[in-house]
């Protein structure tokens, strides 16, 4: 079922054109990680989609007529910004907002703050541009995930994140499987279990759209060896953690991943790629096999 | 989308309305200008004005007259570089980004916003008034109710010529520096229209004077001096030769209508560009 289609959408700055004629379809259900270096134009993407800024070409939630900026449409999308904007109303203020003006559920509030690792009894009466980095990133993803929507559009949302409100930030995504999500972050294996497509942008346009779930079934393995150019204690550690064997000179790993955390793993190997001097991955059916 | 679309939530006016209050009343600009306005009156009392006489004026009528001419330099400059600045702070922090994201339309966000900074504007200035109303009663003046109210009614035209103004400025300009810029211009053009200066550019220009005239009466500012001035000069004698074709034209009472009208409908005016180009603009 098509839940956003988007036909043929630039966006100009001056004569620069930051999306380029980008056709794109976005059906219930998708769980897209949006991938691409800076400036490839992902934040103008979700700021087309959520009506911010003029555009020619056009964007369609469901059957609605297109309109630049449809406030139904916006309350079936829930947004966190990579950076959270310096707001001088208290976050009770902010919360009751969000409750009043945007269907965000009192209790899903509570339950998931507390969960973040955020108390909001604790900062209620705080203005929150005075909070921390941290604690401003767990209020916002709250109010996102608090609310009842259709789309959840997260650009960069773990950035400020300890690695412990990371982790249930990633259980709680993963718990909403009726929502959409587009996914914006620069760290693919943070958030590859959530996801089963991934779409790159590249100057405007997009130059890689794959359905991760059809070919990473879950029960397949993927074997792996794996040659380093020279030894790298935490690579081996971080490879052990995985299951992989390794050779006494420790520069050869051996293994096995399940085919659904390819994108996960791979995450991991781009952050030593300079040390690889061989990768295989062979796909198999049963572990062990 | 799967959703229902009628019930869907979104933000109302009120609710807009009442997120600018809050927002506003922990800013900085806030407390100074309220600081300044209640400080001023205060500083007026103190100074016993009230006690001093002026073309026959004593008493409540005398600390009314000065405080709102020291007002009409402070309130203009003041409101329309806080409006169009903050409002252009709040595009260039991310501000805007995150909360237009949340269901709230357009014509909500604007006039919200501008409802409560209009709010804002006044309360100063009228529990001011109120305070001199209160210091006039305690040493036994008598209070002139209808200068205090018309008082108020021509800061409220004046303040709403100015919020409407800085709304304009703070949808146009792209940048904070440009937004500031713009409005220390307008405030130094109309400042400069003022009528001493205008009497000069007629005798060295030599302008007719009915376009003279026209550029005074068209300043809201000047509309705003002479009005504050014909409540206790009738015959505008303190204006000169210009008194004559105000006079004749409008007469006392329909000069102060005009000075109240023509402001505020300038100031919505203005309000009413504004939003349609933040409406058809890139919002962020």
């Amino acid at each position: 079922m098509g839940l956003i289609d988007i036909k043929g959408l630039t966006k100009r700055f001056e004569k620069r054109a930051v999306l380029d004629e980008l056709t794109l379809a976005i059906n219930a259900g998708d769980r897209i990680a949006l991938i691409g270096s800076n400036g490839a134009g992902k934040t103008t993407l979700f700021r087309c989609l959520l009506g911010q800024y003029r555009y020619q070409g056009s964007v369609q939630f469901g059957d609605d007529k297109a309109a630049r900026r449809d406030v139904s449409a916006l309350s079936r999308i829930s947004f966190v910004p990579q950076l959270p904007p310096p707001l001088r109303m208290s976050v009770g203020e902010l919360l009751s907002f969000a409750e009043r003006g945007a269907g965000a559920s009192r209790d899903a509030l509570c339950d998931i703050s507390s969960r973040m690792g955020i108390e909001l009894e604790e900062v209620r009466r705080q203005p929150f541009y005075r909070l921390s980095g941290g604690q401003k990133q767990k209020i916002l993803v709250t109010i996102a995930l608090a609310r009842q929507v259709d789309l959840m559009i997260f650009d960069e949302p773990a950035a400020n994140l300890d690695p412990a409100a990371r982790a249930v930030f990633i259980d709680l995504l993963a718990a909403r499987k009726e929502t959409s999500m587009l996914i914006a972050s620069h760290r693919l294996e943070e958030v590859a279990p959530l996801v089963n497509r991934v779409i790159e942008l590249d100057r405007g346009t997009v130059v890689l759209d794959d359905s991760v779930i059809d070919r990473l079934k879950a029960g397949a393995y993927r074997r792996c060896r794996i040659e380093l150019a020279e030894a790298h204690p935490t690579f081996g550690d971080a490879l052990a953690g995985w299951g992989f064997s390794a050779d006494q000179a420790a520069r050869s790993f051996e293994g096995q991943i399940p085919s659904g955390d390819t994108l996960r793993f791979l995450g991991l190997l781009s952050r030593y790629a300079s040390l690889i001097e061989h990768l295989s991955l062979v796909s198999h059916d049963e572990k062990g096999s | 989308m799967n959703s229902a679309h009628s019930g869907a939530p979104r933000a109302s006016l009120g609710l807009m309305m009442r997120l600018e209050l809050t927002e506003s009343l922990r800013s900085r600009w806030f407390h100074f200008y309220a600081l300044v306005l209640i400080g001023l009156m205060l500083l007026l009392i103190l100074t016993g004005v009230s006690e001093s006489r002026v073309l026959g004026f004593t008493g409540l009528s005398r600390l009314l007259v000065t405080y709102i001419q020291i007002a009409m330099a402070v309130l203009p400059l003041f409101i329309i570089v806080v409006t169009a600045r903050s409002m252009v702070g709040d595009r260039e922090a991310g501000n805007l980004e995150y909360m237009l994201a949340f269901p709230v339309g357009l014509a909500a966000w604007f006039w919200g916003r501008f409802l409560a900074r209009l709010l804002l504007i006044l309360a100063p200035v009228l529990l001011a008034l109120a305070l001199a109303a209160a210091y006039g009663a305690v040493k036994g003046h008598e209070i002139p109710w209808s200068h205090v109210g018309l008082y108020s009614g021509l800061v409220a035209a004046l303040a709403t010529c100015f919020l409407g103004l800085g709304f304009l400025l703070s949808a146009i300009s792209r940048s904070t520096e440009v937004a500031l810029g713009a409005s220390l211009l307008i405030w130094l053009l109309l400042v400069a229209l003022l009528d001493l200066l205008l009497l000069s550019i007629l005798i060295k220009a030599q302008m007719p004077p009915d376009m003279v005239i026209g550029v005074a009466l068209a300043n809201p500012l000047q509309s705003f001096r002479t009005a504050s001035m014909i409540l206790f000069d009738p015959q505008l004698i303190l204006l000169g030769p210009a008194s004559y074709v105000i006079l004749d034209f409008f007469g006392v009472t329909g000069y102060v209508v005009w000075a109240l009208t023509y402001p505020s409908a300038l100031g919505l005016g203005f309000a009413g560009l504004g939003y349609i180009r933040f409406k058809r603009g890139d919002l962020v």
